[in-house]
C-alpha cells in the first residue's frame, strides 16, 4: 500500500489500517517514516493525558474512570498502555485491557498495549509515533499509561499535556520517588485508594515536598486530588482539576513553549533512532554488532576506536 | 534487509466459566518464548475478543474454553472476524473439548485444538512453526 493511501485510510477511520501501522512502528519497518510524513498534517489536535505511578496503585482503573467520563461527553478516546518487556526473553504479558473491559467494544475507544522493548523512562520507543497515529485517527483525548516502575518515568512529561502521578497511602517509596525527581513531572498528584489509612499524612508530605520544591517555571501549582477509583469517588474533582490545568496551559505562549521542548526531544530521539538503525545495517545487525564486541574483548581494538570506525563507515558514504 | 517481527498473541478466555489457570500458564509460556501476549482475562465475549485482536494487531488468537460452550463461542469469533475483514487472523483453541468436536471445529476454520495434557512447549512450538507475522 502506498504511504498516502495508507494515511488516508487511517484519517478516514479505518481501524485496521491504523493498528497495522502501529505494529509496523513498533517493529521498526522501513516504510514507516513515509507513512508518518503523510499523516503528519492530520495531527496536533489531540489532548494527551499521562498517567504514571508505581505498579498496583490503580492506574488502569483510573484510566477506566477517565474513559467513562469522556465517553459520557462523546469525546473520542485513544488509550496507550505500556507494560515491561522481559529483559531475559524479550517477551511480555500485556494485561491492562482487563481493567478497561467495559469499553472494549465501544467504537469510540481505541486501546493499544505496548511493551517497552528495552526502552527506559516509562515509555516505549514507539510511543510518540503511536500517539500521533491516534491523533490522526481523530481521537480527542489520548490517555497514556506508563509502565509504572516508579522512579524514572520522566519521559511522560514531555509527551503528555497534563501529567498525573498516582500514589496510594502506605507505600513509603512514593515519597522516595518524589525526592528522586518525580516532583517536577506531576501536574496533578492523585492519592488513590483514599479509603486507606494514612491519607492525611501522605497529603501533608506531598504538600511539603511541593513547597520545598519552590515555584515551577511555568507557574502552575501542582494539585492534589484524592480518589477511590474503583468506586468512582473523587473522579469529578480529578476531571475538574484536569480542565483547570488544560485551561491554564491554553495560552499560545505556553503551548509554544511546551511544543518546542517536546519536539526538540522527539526530533533528537528520531535522529538517534535512525542512526542506530543505520549503524546496525552497517555492521550487519545484531550478529555483526556482537562480532565487533568480540574484537574489543580479544583486545584487537578498544571500544572508542571501534565506535569511531563504525561511525566513519556511515558518514563517509 | 529483513527486520524480524516479534510475534503478538491474544490469549482470551471466552464464556462463563471462571477458570483461567490454563490460559495464564499458556500466556506465561508464550512470554518466555519471547512473544508479546495480550491477556484480556475472564468472561470475554466474542465481540470483545475480535475487537481486541484488531486493535492490538495480533498474529494469532488463542482461546481457552472449559465449560462446553466452545462450539458456539469459537464459531462466533470466526464469524465476527470475517465480518470485520479480519479473517486472516488465525485462531486456535484449547481446554476441555470432546474429541468428536475437533474435526468439526477445524473444518470451520479453527487452526488447531489443544486438549488437556498438552505441554506448553508443544503449543509454543506449534505457534512458532505455524504463525508467520505478515511481511
Amino acid at each position: 500500500m502506498k504511504a498516502d493511501e495508507w494515511a488516508k485510510k487511517i484519517v478516514g477511520g479505518d481501524v485496521r489500517a491504523a493498528s497495522r501501522l502501529m505494529r509496523d512502528i513498533d517493529d521498526r519497518m522501513p516504510w514507516v517514516p513515509d507513512v508518518m510524513k503523510a499523516l503528519y498534517p492530520h495531527t496536533g489536535r489531540a489532548y494527551i493525558i499521562g498517567i504514571t505511578g508505581s505498579p498496583g496503585v490503580g492506574k488502569s482503573t483510573l484510566v477506566d474512570c477517565l474513559i467513562e467520563h469522556y465517553r459520557a461527553r462523546d469525546a473520542k478516546i485513544g488509550v496507550v498502555v505500556i507494560d515491561p518487556t522481559s529483559p531475559f526473553t524479550g517477551g511480555a504479558i500485556l494485561g491492562d485491557r482487563i481493567r478497561m473491559q467495559r469499553h472494549s467494544t465501544d467504537s469510540g475507544v481505541f486501546i493499544r498495549s505496548l511493551a517497552t522493548r528495552g526502552s527506559m523512562g516509562g515509555l516505549s520507543r514507539s510511543t510518540s509515533d503511536i500517539l500521533r497515529v491516534m491523533d490522526a485517527m481523530g481521537k480527542d483525548v489520548i490517555l497514556l499509561e506508563t509502565v509504572g516502575v516508579g522512579q524514572d518515568e520522566v519521559d511522560v512529561v514531555h509527551t503528555a499535556h497534563t501529567s498525573m502521578i498516582v500514589m496510594i497511602p502506605g507505600l513509603g517509596d512514593d515519597i522516595q520517588a518524589i525526592k528522586a525527581g518525580i516532583l517536577e513531572i506531576g501536574d496533578i498528584f492523585v492519592i488513590n485508594k483514599c479509603e486507606r489509612p494514612g491519607v492525611e499524612r501522605m497529603e501533608r508530605e506531598i504538600m511539603m515536598m511541593l513547597e520545598l520544591g519552590g515555584h515551577r517555571d511555568d507557574g502552575w501549582e501542582p494539585a492534589i486530588v484524592k480518589t477511590e477509583a474503583i468506586k468512582g469517588v473523587g473522579v469529578r474533582e480529578l476531571m475538574e482539576t484536569i480542565v483547570r490545568h488544560r485551561t491554564f496551559r491554553e495560552s499560545p505562549e505556553k503551548k509554544r513553549l511546551f511544543l518546542r521542548k517536546a519536539l526538540r526531544i522527539e526530533l533528537l530521539n528520531n535522529i538517534r533512532d535512525r542512526i542506530s538503525q543505520r549503524v546496525l545495517e552497517e555492521v550487519g545487525q545484531e550478529e555483526g554488532l556482537l562480532s565487533a564486541v568480540d574484537e574489543i574483548i580479544a583486545g584487537r581494538k578498544d571500544l572508542y576506536s571501534k565506535s569511531e570506525e563504525i561511525l566513519n563507515g556511515i558518514l563517509c558514504e | 534487509m529483513a527486520v524480524k517481527r516479534r510475534i503478538r498473541v491474544l490469549v482470551a478466555k471466552p464464556g462463563l466459566d471462571g477458570h483461567d489457570r490454563g490460559a495464564k500458564i499458556i500466556a506465561r509460556g508464550f512470554r518466555d518464548a519471547g512473544f508479546e501476549v495480550i491477556y484480556t482475562g475472564l468472561h470475554q465475549s466474542p465481540e470483545q475478543i475480535v475487537e481486541a485482536a484488531i486493535q492490538e494487531d495480533v498474529d494469532v488468537i488463542g482461546m481457552s474454553s472449559l465449560a462446553g460452550a466452545h462450539n458456539h463461542l469459537f464459531r462466533e469469533v470466526l464469524k465476527l472476524l470475517a465480518e470485520r475483514g479480519a479473517a486472516d487472523i488465525p485462531v486456535f483453541g484449547g481446554g476441555i473439548i470432546p474429541d468428536e468436536d475437533i474435526p468439526k471445529l477445524k473444518k470451520e476454520g479453527i487452526k488447531e485444538i489443544f486438549t488437556p495434557g498438552t505441554k506448553v512447549e508443544d503449543v509454543v512450538r506449534w505457534v512458532e512453526k505455524t504463525i508467520h507475522p505478515r511481511e
